[in-house]
């Protein structure tokens, strides 16, 4: 092998001491939390944020976390959100997709751009007056009205599913139409099971967003029992005010269902990043 | 080739015909497929937008009655301190945004160089794109509260206690520290990008401009660069209605005290604690106007700017070039 030159050997050091940086810096807000979340009260008030605690085992701050914001209440109502939105918009997005993209018909154009010119009104903005529709279709503090405003198609699952069409040949759905078979089937005997990386890419982004969501689960699930994990975890703006370590318990308790999925499905989050960005 | 060429259309003719056969089918299709997308669209995005225009002529709250002011919230929005202190605001989110751009830039150049264990620096710098909006302000409230974190580990460094600032309070620097917070949240979803668009290059090339002598900077700017302007572009574009729309963090750490309101934050205020409907919904109308310019703005750079295609190729060519290599590429997946 050849001796590295100098230059490329300081570019190597250089590289890998800035990543070493910036992964630190990205970690460190969140590492701290972990060390805090462990400290008892006494050791808290204490001892500097940058102590270890004296043990990893003391999971008595999450307890109480968990039981004061009522998170199990926000993991039930966020679960049953998430399952039901998911796949209702795997559906309701690929279908539309698979018309969109197999058949040309008058305004498929239109349609196109109808969801594009959507996708530029700024979500929280228009809560407004959505609000008031809510307000008239009774679906405030109603898990279910919650559920179907949030089914509402996002340009980037569509995306998705569409730039997924193009890549199946059109073939399959000749022959299979040649064998009899009705549109319908097409989509749901044959497409449907071949979009599964998509419907993969999808629900994960889809699901994240939905988990992270605050905005709108404050505005239209007001009673304590509809609360979903975003808006329990905003109650530690109160009684616990300065209590960090009760704080920082929740906040982990909220990351790590995210840390798991984002461990088991990275290719397809790095990928959905792309196809959202692609979206000129 | 040819030979394949005819085979194709002609399939696609039957195909045609068989289509036609089967049109009130089709029909069918399209209407069942998309009737609940579309109500969604008009019912929770349509409606309301129309709705938000009307509003933002009248004076109202949600109840009760309302008066028609003309423009008067349009003039309100320039006019009235909080809300024109948040246009300001976001101008640091747009400082902030730039500064993002340009160390995602830097690290995603440097891990398309190889990296060993590139999935873990990934996996650290993305990671903070994926936490609630809530939970990071949590997590920076901490950070920045007067001797928690980020002043312990400045004292650690040997920093003065007392001539640290109070990093929310001060309002010379606590726009930044939010700023830095938005930094950090993004940073790593641009990272991922700008690789994404980077690692579409050929490896070849960087192969032949290493044997041509090129050194990383040549790389950089004739390899790397090219293939990533019109996603830099459009990333910049995208953060100048990004930096109005900044809502958790600073909602939640400051709640938009200490002149730290962002847009979003002093219109929720507006909205829904001073009822003040119609203001609101000029703002946002506003906010949409700006967006609509960005786009513009965006597809004219993107015709004029970047479509040019080589030097010694005009833009029609590129793009008769383009359309050949596309069905080049559909012929062989029929195969």
């Amino acid at each position: 092998m050849k001796k590295m030159k100098l230059g490329t050997f300081i570019f190597t050091i250089i590289k890998y001491i800035s990543l070493i940086f910036a992964s630190i810096i990205a970690l460190i807000p969140v590492l701290v939390c972990v060390l805090t979340a462990f400290k008892t009260n006494e050791e808290y008030a204490n001892t500097s944020v940058l102590d270890r605690p004296q043990s990893f085992l003391n999971f008595d701050n999450f307890v109480t976390a968990f039981k004061q914001a009522n998170m199990l209440r926000g993991f039930l109502n966020t679960g049953l959100v998430l399952v039901v939105v998911l796949v209702a918009s795997v559906f309701i997005g690929s279908m539309l997709a698979y018309v969109l993209n197999r058949f040309e018909f008058k305004g498929n154009a239109f349609i196109r751009n109808l969801f594009m010119f959507a996708s530029l009104i700024p979500g929280i903005a228009t809560q407004v007056t959505v609000y008031q529709i809510m307000h008239k279709l009774g679906f405030i503090n109603h898990l279910y009205g919650y559920m179907i405003v949030l089914m509402g198609t996002d340009i980037i699952s569509i995306y998705i599913f569409l730039q997924f069409f193009e890549n199946i040949s059109v073939s399959l759905d000749e022959s299979a139409i040649m064998d009899g078979c009705t549109y319908f089937g097409v989509f749901f005997k044959i497409l449907f099971p071949l979009l599964k990386p998509a419907i993969v890419t999808t629900m994960v982004l889809k699901g994240v967003g939905i988990y992270n969501e605050y905005y709108m689960s404050n505005l239209y699930l007001q009673t304590p029992d509809l609360k979903t994990i975003s808006t329990a975890l905003y109650t530690f703006t109160g009684p616990y005010g300065n209590q960090y370590n009760y704080i920082c318990a929740g906040v982990l308790i909220t990351i790590i269902p995210i840390l798991i999925i984002f461990l088991i499905f990275q290719k397809q989050v790095y990928g959905g990043m792309a196809a959202g960005a692609v979206k000129e | 080739m040819s030979n394949k060429m005819t085979s194709v259309s002609t399939s696609k003719v039957s195909l045609k015909s068989k289509l036609r056969s089967k049109k009130g089918q089709q029909l069918m299709v399209i209407i069942t497929f998309m009737i609940i997308p579309l109500t969604l669209l008009v019912v929770f995005t349509g409606i309301p937008f129309v709705k938000m225009i009307e509003f933002s002529f009248y004076k109202m709250k949600y109840i009760g009655p309302r008066e028609f002011v003309g423009f008067q919230n349009y003039i309100d929005v320039f006019r009235r301190d909080d809300c024109f202190k948040s246009l300001i605001v976001s101008v640091y989110y747009m400082g902030g945004a730039l500064v993002q751009l340009v160390l995602a830039l830097y690290f995603a150049t440097m891990m398309v160089f190889g990296v060993k264990g590139s999935s873990v620096f990934k996996g650290a710098i993305f990671f903070p794109y994926l936490i609630c909006g809530i939970a990071v302000g949590f997590i920076f409230r901490f950070f920045y509260a007067r001797g928690f974190v980020l002043d312990t580990i400045l004292t650690g460094l040997g920093f003065n206690a007392e001539s640290i600032p109070y990093w929310l309070q001060d309002k010379r620097i606590n726009n930044i520290s939010l700023v830095a917070t938005s930094v950090w949240r993004y940073m790593g979803q641009n990272t991922i990008l700008f690789l994404g668009a980077m690692m579409s290059v050929s490896p070849d090339l960087y192969e032949a401009a290493c044997l041509d002598g090129a050194n990383k900077w040549h790389q950089f700017r004739y390899i790397i660069l090219p293939s990533i302007k019109s996603i830099i572009v459009l990333n910049l574009i995208l953060s100048i209605s990004g930096s109005l729309s900044a809502f958790e963090p600073p909602y939640v750490i400051t709640n938009g005290t200490m002149g730290t309101g962002t847009y979003f934050v002093i219109m929720n205020r507006l909205a829904h604690e001073n009822q003040k409907v119609g203001l609101a919904c000029a703002m946002a109308i506003i906010l949409f106007i700006i967006i609509i310019i960005c786009t513009v703005m965006q597809k004219l750079f993107f015709a004029y700017v970047f479509d040019d295609g080589t030097a010694d190729e005009s833009k029609s060519a590129v793009r008769r070039r383009k359309n050949e290599e596309k069905k080049l590429k559909r012929m062989l997946e029929r195969e």
